[in-house]
C-alpha cells in the first residue's frame, strides 16, 4: 500500500468541493456546476481507485486509515471498507455526478446551496459506508439528515415542510435508540474486557473470541436498540411512511431521491450491526422480521398499484424493493445478504432512473399524475425505450440487474432454515406485483393516445440522454455479468454467513 | 486576653475572584466619569477584566489548596468553571454592546454588575463551606435581579425582576434554613467535614433525618437556581422580560453556577447518602425533562421556548450529578465530567442562540415569536446558519458540542445504574429534536413574514461568530474539553 488516504480523500472531496462552491459568487452558475460536479467525479475517481486497490480474496476491512480522535474514550477516525460497503460506496460515488447533472436547469432559485448541500450529503454517506468506528458512524449516520432534511424542505413541492420535518423527526427517533444501542454495547464492552473502545472489528473479535459474553437478554436489548434504529431508517414496514411522504415532496426532478432517499443506510446498518454483531439474535428474530419484510413487500406493491401520481408509485416500489432486501438480510445466509447487497445497488440504479424519467416528463407536462400522460413513445421515441428497459430492469427480467439480486434474494430465502417457502412464496408474489405497478405505469404514460398537450414534447435532450444511457449502462452489464457484482463481496458476504450457521443450524 | 490570630492567607485561591471583584469595584468608579453616550468604553474594561482573570488561572492550573479557614477552595473544578463563567460573562458582554443603545437601556453600571454577577459564580464553583455557597448564591441572585429589571422601559422587564426576587427569595430561604439544619446535624458547614461525619456513619437517626431534611432544602433552593422541574416556573416569564443578553446568561451562568454548587454540595457532603438522593433526583430529572420539553413544544415564543428548552437542559445536567455521587467504579468520576462537558457545550450553544435573538430585535420590538424567524435565510444567511448550527446542539445532533454533552450525560448515567433514565432521556431527546427542527424549518423553508433586520453591529458578529464557531470546534475535536474535564476530580475522590 502506498500512503495516499484514498478513503479519506473520496469522503472529504465533496465536503470541500461544497465549501468551494458556497465561496463562489452568487451569480456564477457556470462555475458553481462546474466545481461542484468536478468535486463529484474527482470522488468518483478516488472510489474507482479504491475498489482497484481492494482485495477481493480476503475478507474483512481493508485500507484501513485510521487517527485518534477522542482517545480517552477509545473513539477514532478510523475508515475502511469491505466487500459490502465497496459497492455501497461505488454506487454513492457513481450517482453523485447524476444527481448533480440532472439538477441543472431543475433548480429555480439558489443553485448555490443545493450544489452545496448534494456535496455534503455524499461526504456523509460515503463516510457511513466507510467508518469503521460505530460512534463515528453515527455522527455520520445522522449528518446525512441535515442537508437531506433541508433538500426536500427548501426546493420540494407544495408539503415540503411538513415532509422534512416528518422525515427528521421520524429518522432522527429512530436514530436516538441507535445511539443508545451504541453507548450499551460500549459500556458492555467496556467492562467485559477493560478496553474501552468503539472499533467495530475490536468489538466484534471480542465477540467471536468469547472476550465479551452478552446474556440473552442483553444482546437481545442491544441487538433491539439497533434495530429500530436502522428499521426507521430503512425503512421497514410500519415505519415507512416518512419515506413515502418524503419521495413525493422531494423536488419534482428526482435528485434528492436519487442520492437522499434510495441509497439504503438503514438495510446497510443492519447487515453491518445487527447480523455481523448479534449473529444468534438476528436468527431468534428472522422469523418475525421476515414477516415485517414480507408485509411490506406485500403492501407497498399493492398500494404503489394503486397511486396516481407516478412519484408517490415509485415511492412505494422502493419500499417494496427494500422488503425484500430485509428478507434477504435475514435470510441469514451467503445468498440472501449478497443478494441484499447486490439488489440495493440494482433498485437504487434503476429506481433511481424512473425517479429521473418521473422528473424529466413532469417537466415537460407540468404535472405527475398519471392520468395526465399517455403516448409519449410516440413523440419521444428514445425516451419511452430507455424508460421501458430501466423498468423492465426494474421488474427483475432475466439478462437485466434486478432479475439476478432478486433471484438470489429469494433463493437465500426458500433455503434458510430460518425463513423458508413460506416466506419466499409471498415474497414471489410480491416480485409479480411489481411487474403489474411497472408496466400498468408504463403503458397509461407511454402507450395509448397522445393527449394534445404532450404531442410537441420534445425528446430526450443531449445532457437527459447522457444520463439515462450512463444510468442504463449498468443495468445492462450488471444483467449480462452478475459475476461483476457479486465476485468482490463474495468473501465478506460468506465470512458474515458463517457466523450465523451455528445458529440457524440449532433452530 | 488571647489574641486573635489572623490564618495565614493563600492568595492564590482568591486570585481570580479579587481581580473580579476588585475591577468591578474599580469600574465603578471610573463610569462615574465616562459619559452616557460613551459607555462602551466600560464594555471594553469589563471584558478585558474578564480575560486578565482567566489569564491569572492558567499558572494556578494544578493547583489544589484552600484558604480562609477552608471555606474558598481552588482545584481544576472550580478552576475550570471559572473559566466557563468568564468566557460567558465576556460573550454576554460583546452581546450587550450593540444592544443596549439600541434599547435605549445604555448605562455602565450593566457592565459592572455583569462582572459581579461573575463574582458570585466564581464563588458557587469555589465555595468549600455552606457559607459561601449562600454568599455566592446571594450575590449572584441580587445581581441578577437587577440586570432582569434593567430594560425599565418596557414594564415586561420589571415586572420580571420583581418576579424573581420575591422567588429567590424564597429559595434562599430555603437554603439558609437548610444549612441550619445540616449545622444542626453534624456540627459543621463545611462540606468535606459534612461529607466525614457521614463516613463515619456516627449519626443518631434524629440527625441523620435532619441531616436529610437540611439537604432536601438545599436541594430545593438551589433547584429553583438551575431551574429544575417543579421549581421552573419563574424561568419562562424571567427570560422573556429580562433584557436577551440578561436571559442568555441566566441560561447558562446562572445555571451553571447552580450545578457548580449542587454538584460539589451533593458529592463531597453527601456522597454517603447516595442511596438515597439518587433516586429521587432521577425522578426530579425525569419530570424536568417532561415538563421542560413538553413546555417547549407548545411555544410559539422562541424566548420562551428557549426558556423551557433551558429547564430541559437542566434535567439532562442532572443526569451527570446523579451519576457523579455513585460511589465505586468509575461511574463518579465520569459523571463530575459529564456535567462540566454539558455546561460548557450547553454555555456556548445557548449564548448563540440568545445571540441570534438579539440580532433580530429592533429597538423596542420583540421579535420573539416563530414567524419572525420566518424566511430569515433568505434574508440574512450567515444568521440563519448561527441559529441552525446552536438549535442542532441544543437537540444534540452531531458533529456539534451538544451531541458531546449528551453522550457524556448518558454514559455517564449508564455506568452509575441507571440504565432506565437514559433510554426516558433518550426518548425525550427525539421529542426535544422535533421543536429545534421546527425553527429551523422556519427559517430554511419558510417566506419571509418581515422586512430585514437592522444590519449587525460588528461587536454582536464577533460575540455571535464566538458562539457558533465554539460549538462547531467543540463538535469537529472535543479531545481539549474532554481532557480538560478529565482532569478534574471532586473532593472525596481525590
Amino acid at each position: 500500500m502506498n500512503g495516499v488516504p484514498l478513503l479519506s480523500i473520496m469522503i472529504w472531496l465533496p465536503a470541500l468541493g461544497a465549501l468551494a462552491v458556497l465561496a463562489l459568487p452568487r451569480e456564477n452558475v457556470a462555475a458553481q456546476r462546474s466545481v461542484s460536479l468536478g468535486a463529484a467525479l474527482l470522488a468518483l475517481a478516488a472510489a474507482i481507485g479504491v475498489a482497484f486497490r481492494f482485495d477481493p480474496a480476503r475478507a474483512g476491512f481493508q485500507l484501513v486509515e485510521s487517527v485518534a480522535w477522542v482517545p480517552s474514550w477509545g473513539i477514532s477516525y478510523t475508515v475502511s471498507v469491505d466487500g459490502i460497503s465497496l459497492w455501497l460506496v461505488l454506487l454513492t460515488a457513481f450517482l453523485t455526478p447524476v444527481a448533480l447533472a440532472a439538477s441543472w436547469g431543475t433548480v429555480e432559485r439558489q443553485e448555490r446551496a443545493f450544489h452545496a448541500l448534494v456535496l455534503f450529503l455524499a461526504s456523509g454517506l460515503f463516510g457511513v459506508f466507510t467508518a469503521q468506528d460505530m460512534l463515528l458512524f453515527y455522527v455520520f449516520f445522522e449528518f446525512t439528515l441535515v442537508p437531506t432534511a433541508l433538500l426536500i424542505g427548501i426546493w420540494g413541492g407544495a408539503e415540503r415542510r411538513y415532509a422534512a420535518i416528518k422525515f427528521f423527526a421520524y429518522t432522527f427517533s429512530g436514530s436516538v435508540f441507535l445511539l443508545l444501542g451504541i453507548i450499551g454495547l460500549y459500556l458492555l464492552h467496556g467492562q467485559a474486557t477493560g478496553v474501552y473502545t468503539f472499533d467495530t472489528a475490536a468489538i466484534l473479535a471480542s465477540l467471536q473470541l468469547g472476550a465479551l459474553r452478552l446474556d440473552a437478554g442483553a444482546e437481545r436489548l442491544i441487538f433491539g436498540l439497533f434495530f429500530i434504529g436502522f428499521a426507521v431508517k430503512a425503512p421497514i414496514w410500519p415505519f415507512h411512511t416518512w419515506m413515502t411522504t418524503a419521495h413525493a415532496e422531494a423536488p419534482s426532478s428526482g435528485v434528492v431521491d436519487v442520492i437522499g432517499l434510495l441509497i439504503k443506510i438503514g438495510a446497510y446498518g443492519l447487515i453491518r450491526f445487527n447480523v455481523q454483531l448479534f449473529p444468534a439474535t438476528a436468527a431468534w428474530a428472522a422469523p418475525a422480521v421476515g414477516v415485517l419484510a414480507v408485509i411490506g413487500i406485500l403492501y407497498a406493491a399493492w398500494i404503489a398499484y394503486q397511486q396516481t401520481d407516478m412519484k408517490r408509485l415509485l415511492a412505494y416500489a422502493s419500499v417494496s424493493h427494500l422488503g425484500l432486501i430485509v428478507l434477504g438480510i435475514f435470510a441469514l445466509n451467503a445468498q440472501g445478504i449478497a443478494g441484499a447487497v447486490a439488489h440495493m445497488v440494482n433498485s437504487a440504479l434503476t429506481t433511481g432512473a424512473l425517479f429521473l424519467v418521473v422528473g424529466m416528463i413532469a417537466a415537460r407536462r407540468g404535472s405527475r399524475e398519471l392520468k395526465s400522460f399517455g403516448g409519449l413513445w410516440k413523440a419521444t421515441p428514445w425516451l419511452g425505450s430507455l424508460t421501458l428497459l430501466l423498468a423492465l430492469g426494474s421488474i427483475g427480467l432475466p439478462g437485466l440487474n434486478g432479475f439476478i439480486s432478486e433471484f438470489a434474494v429469494l433463493q437465500g430465502s426458500w433455503r434458510s432454515p430460518g425463513l423458508g417457502w413460506r416466506y419466499a412464496l409471498p415474497a414471489i408474489l410480491g416480485v409479480v406485483l411489481a411487474a403489474v405497478y411497472l408496466l400498468h405505469m408504463y403503458r397509461t404514460a407511454f402507450m395509448g393516445e397522445t393527449p394534445p398537450e404532450l404531442a410537441q414534447a420534445p425528446d430526450v435532450r443531449p445532457r437527459e440522454l447522457a444520463l439515462l444511457v450512463v444510468l442504463a449502462a449498468p443495468v445492462v452489464v450488471f444483467g449480462l455479468y452478475p459475476n461483476l457484482l457479486f465476485g468482490p463481496m463474495q468473501q465478506s458476504v460468506t465470512q458474515i454467513a458463517h457466523g450465523t450457521l451455528p445458529f440457524l443450524a440449532s433452530r | 486576653m488571647t489574641e486573635i490570630t489572623i490564618p495565614p492567607i493563600d492568595w492564590r485561591v482568591a486570585a481570580q475572584l479579587s481581580i473580579i471583584f476588585g475591577w468591578a469595584s474599580v469600574l465603578l468608579v471610573i463610569a462615574l466619569f465616562v459619559p452616557r453616550s460613551r459607555t462602551r468604553i466600560v464594555g471594553y474594561l469589563a471584558i478585558a477584566g474578564a480575560i486578565v482573570a482567566a489569564a491569572a488561572g492558567v499558572p494556578l492550573w494544578g493547583v489544589n489548596a484552600e484558604t480562609f479557614s477552608g471555606m474558598l477552595r481552588l482545584d481544576a473544578y472550580g478552576l475550570t468553571l471559572n473559566w466557563l463563567f468568564l468566557a460567558a460573562a465576556a460573550i454576554t458582554i460583546v452581546l450587550s454592546l450593540d444592544y443596549l443603545p439600541r434599547q435605549g437601556i445604555e448605562r455602565s453600571e450593566y457592565y459592572v454588575l455583569v462582572l459581579f454577577a461573575t463574582g458570585g459564580m466564581m464563588l458557587l464553583a469555589q465555595g468549600a463551606d455552606l457559607i459561601i455557597l449562600f454568599l455566592g448564591l446571594e450575590l449572584l441572585s441580587i445581581v441578577l435581579y437587577v440586570l432582569t429589571g434593567f430594560a425599565y422601559p418596557r414594564n415586561a422587564s420589571e415586572e420580571a425582576g420583581m418576579k424573581y426576587l420575591l422567588i429567590g427569595a424564597f429559595a434562599g430561604g430555603f437554603v439558609v434554613f437548610g444549612i441550619a439544619l445540616l449545622y444542626g446535624a453534624t456540627g459543621s458547614m463545611n462540606l468535606r467535614a459534612i461529607g466525614e461525619t457521614l463516613a463515619r456513619q456516627a449519626l443518631t437517626l434524629e440527625e441523620r433525618t435532619y441531616l436529610l431534611a437540611g439537604a432536601a432544602l438545599v436541594v430545593v433552593g438551589f433547584g429553583y437556581k438551575v431551574a429544575m422541574a417543579p421549581f421552573h416556573m419563574w424561568a419562562p416569564d424571567v427570560y422573556e422580560g429580562a433584557p436577551t443578553p440578561i436571559a442568555g446568561l441566566l441560561s447558562v451562568g446562572s445555571k451553571a453556577a447552580g450545578f457548580a454548587a449542587l454538584l460539589r454540595f451533593l458529592v463531597e457532603a453527601l456522597a454517603g447518602e447516595w442511596r438515597i438522593w439518587a433516586p429521587v433526583l432521577a425522578a426530579l430529572a425525569i419530570v424536568t425533562l417532561a415538563v421542560g420539553n413538553i413546555g417547549a413544544l407548545t411555544q410559539r415564543n422562541v424566548k420562551r421556548m428557549l426558556a423551557y428548552s433551558s429547564v430541559g437542559h437542566a434535567g439532562y445536567i442532572l443526569f451527570g450529578v446523579i451519576a457523579a455521587g455513585a460511589t465505586g467504579g468509575v461511574a463518579g468520576q465520569r459523571g463530575v465530567e459529564s456535567v462540566l462537558l454539558y455546561l460548557i457545550a450547553y454555555t456556548f450553544t445557548n449564548l448563540g442562540a440568545f445571540g441570534v435573538l438579539i440580532a433580530l430585535e429592533h429597538r423596542g420590538e420583540a421579535a420573539w415569536d416563530m414567524s419572525d424567524l420566518a424566511g430569515l435565510w433568505n434574508r440574512r444567511p450567515w444568521l440563519a446558519v448561527a441559529m441552525a448550527v446552536c438549535m442542532l446542539s441544543l437537540a444534540g445532533i452531531p458533529p456539534t458540542a451538544g451531541f458531546w454533552g449528551k453522550l457524556y450525560v448518558f454514559t455517564a448515567a449508564w455506568l452509575a445504574g441507571m440504565g432506565w433514565i437514559t433510554v426516558i432521556g433518550v426518548i425525550i431527546a427525539a421529542i426535544a429534536a422535533f421543536y429545534y427542527l421546527r425553527i429551523v424549518a422556519q427559517m430554511f423553508m419558510a417566506e419571509p413574514a418581515r422586512e430585514a433586520p437592522l444590519p449587525m453591529d460588528r461587536a454582536l458578529q464577533v460575540g455571535l461568530a464566538l458562539a457558533t464557531l465554539g460549538v462547531l470546534v467543540l463538535g469537529f475535536i472535543p479531545t481539549p474539553a474532554i481532557d480538560l474535564v478529565q482532569r478534574v476530580v471532586l473532593g472525596v475522590r481525590g
